[in-house]
């Protein structure tokens, strides 16, 4: 079919482009000049004397440190979401035990309970297990609340392998294990990779439960490093807009080099 | 106990394979370890919820007992009744302002000329930000001295938007668009997709230009995904917290204290652990009601397909 060139829809996305591209802009731009230059200057004015100095000021104000504790958190909570899910789906997908149906019912159930609600019990719980103020603590909520999204999206991709891949192996009269590592670990490797990021973006981006269960600076991610950088020194924009270029920077890095599996992290939809 | 799990699960099943080999199935055990794990950090934490919203507790020592005392305090509390309806208000803003924006992106980003790929890979940029981040961001674009209000006085008047209770919601809610639209946009981009070709091609033989096509076509084929998309940001918009703390801290006044905050507020910054659990309790229960009430009234319960009769 021959298309007419749509002018309201090119116009609308021109628009759009403004409105997601401004602040962007602004935002880098203000991080590559002096605090006295961005006075003058304005966050619309060009910049003119390009420096990288309050990045340089931000890793070693500290940033440097919830950078690595991010770091631990996203790292942790991934290994944690890849040691439990994968024998958690398959279990859903092949065991016909009518408690693994009821499991699956749970983790179904989960997906509707908004962290917020339980931020409270959390703090109750964290503390009496004398976790609080600590990495771990904030670990095991961050990964048990990334869950039932990985497990829905796991449990999806696996439904699809087809049962004579099955019979086959059992034919050489294979054991679970052996079917699992051999079998179904490999055909999943899209699912495998989209809920890897997806779990890392919820501990990267995460933000409430490390405010409720950490207070000190060594515990500090990097989230909570910008609200407290901006509850304190918001005067310093330059500075303050540095450090949350610094904390989009790996997650732009995943965006350009694995797109598809972060867009359908983001979605925790199945990876394919 | 888990054997026993697994052998009963084998022998309840038709005779399985046509080879006549029995196919080992896992077990239980396997679920176990993600199971107990969920159930201690998410499902235990929701009754505890609800058990605390039943005790005074400030943080130290154990929580004691107290009955309706903090269920009956939060009727009676103002803020509180007001903080839902500012909760109702921001989520209905948001479904309106968003809806409409992520429909058109969608479809239009469901083309599939490159110009539209490249511009969608930028579109999306901001849902890869933090919350945090996004507030920070905007809190210093936004700020009354040093941000952009201040140097295009023309548009934004006396330049501080919060310092009013509607300049500080239109702060919130624009806020919330910039960062959540790109994610309907993708809900949409992938109903528009799915659409058959065949529909589109019948309307053109008929005479429908582009509009009537996407009056007719698009917008009744992408129902179930406004559905999806609307029970989403109803939740999100109820749970809006990052956000509020950082933008508006819920102010001026208790102007923008929507129910999630007052909950953080109130359990954290009062210590009073019980209200906030009550809050907390109530807050749920209101998007499970809200939720369910999107799915009944939009009749999506019953699961017609939008692709009945083709």
């Amino acid at each position: 079919m021959r298309r007419r060139p749509n002018v309201l829809a090119g116009f609308g996305s021109l628009v759009w482009l403004f409105v997601v591209g401004l602040p962007l802009y602004t935002m880098l731009a203000a991080t590559l000049q002096s605090r006295s230059d961005y006075a003058a200057s304005g966050p619309l004015g060009l910049p003119r004397h390009l420096t990288l100095q309050n990045y340089l000021d931000d890793l070693q104000g500290g940033f440097g440190q919830y950078f690595l504790n991010t770091v631990i958190v996203t790292v942790s909570v991934v290994a944690v979401v890849l040691l439990v899910v994968p024998p958690l789906s398959y279990a859903i997908v092949r065991s016909r035990g009518r408690t693994t149906d009821l499991v699956f019912r749970l983790f179904l159930l989960g997906l509707a309970i908004p962290a917020q609600a339980v931020i409270v019990p959390m703090f109750y719980v964290i503390s009496k297990a004398g976790l609080y103020d600590n990495l771990i603590g904030v670990i095991l909520p961050t990964a048990a609340f990334s869950l039932p999204v990985c497990t829905l999206v796991l449990t999806g991709v696996m439904r699809d392998i087809t049962p004579e891949l099955y019979e086959a192996m059992a034919m050489d009269g294979a054991p679970p294990w052996r079917v699992f590592v051999q079998l179904v670990l490999p055909l999943s490797k899209g699912g495998l990779s989209t809920i890897t990021v997806f779990s890392a973006l919820q501990a990267w981006n995460g933000f409430l439960f490390p405010l409720v269960l950490t207070q000190s600076d060594e515990t500090k991610v990097i989230t909570l490093g910008l609200y407290d950088f901006q509850t304190q020194y918001g005067i310093n924009v330059p500075g303050l807009l540095a450090a949350v270029v610094l904390s989009m920077i790996p997650i732009l890095l995943v965006y350009l080099f694995a797109r598809r599996a972060l867009v359908q992290g983001l979605m925790g939809v199945g990876g394919k | 106990m888990t054997t026993t799990l697994a052998t009963g699960a084998v022998t309840r099943r038709r005779p399985a394979s046509r080879a006549g080999t029995a196919v080992t199935r896992p077990g239980f055990a396997w679920a176990l370890p993600a199971t107990v794990f969920f159930v201690l950090f998410a499902i235990v934490p929701l009754v505890l919820v609800a058990v605390l919203s039943f005790t005074r507790w400030n943080g130290l020592g154990s929580p004691e007992f107290a009955g309706f005392d903090n269920w009956n305090r939060l009727f009676d509390d103002p803020v509180m009744v007001k903080s839902l309806w500012l909760s109702l208000l921001l989520t209905l803003l948001g479904v309106a302002v968003q809806t409409p924006i992520s429909i058109l992106l969608g479809v239009w980003a469901a083309g599939h000329q490159r110009n539209r790929a490249v511009l969608s890979a930028i579109y999306f940029v901001p849902l890869l930000l933090s919350a945090t981040a996004v507030s920070v961001l905007w809190r210093a674009l936004l700020d009354p001295n040093f941000g952009i209000p201040a140097e295009a006085g023309w548009l934004f008047g006396d330049g501080n938007l919060f310092g009013s209770q509607s300049g500080a919601i239109g702060v919130l809610v624009v806020v919330g668009a910039w960062q959540f639209t790109p994610f309907h946009t993708l809900i949409y981009q992938g109903a528009a997709r799915a659409v058959p070709p065949v529909l589109y091609q019948a309307a053109a033989i008929d005479g429908a230009g582009t509009v009537r096509q996407f009056f007719h076509i698009t917008l009744p084929q992408l129902r179930n995904a406004i559905i999806t998309s609307v029970i989403l940001m109803v939740v999100g918009g109820l749970t809006t917290f990052d956000t509020v703390l950082i933008l508006t801290q819920g102010g001026p006044g208790t102007d923008t204290t929507i129910s999630a905050y007052y909950m953080y507020q109130k359990a954290f910054k009062g210590f009073d652990f019980g209200t906030g659990s009550a809050v907390a309790l109530l807050l749920v229960l209101v998007a499970t009601v809200i939720s369910l009430a999107v799915v009944r009234l939009s009749g999506y319960d019953r699961m017609r397909s939008t692709s009945e009769g083709l």
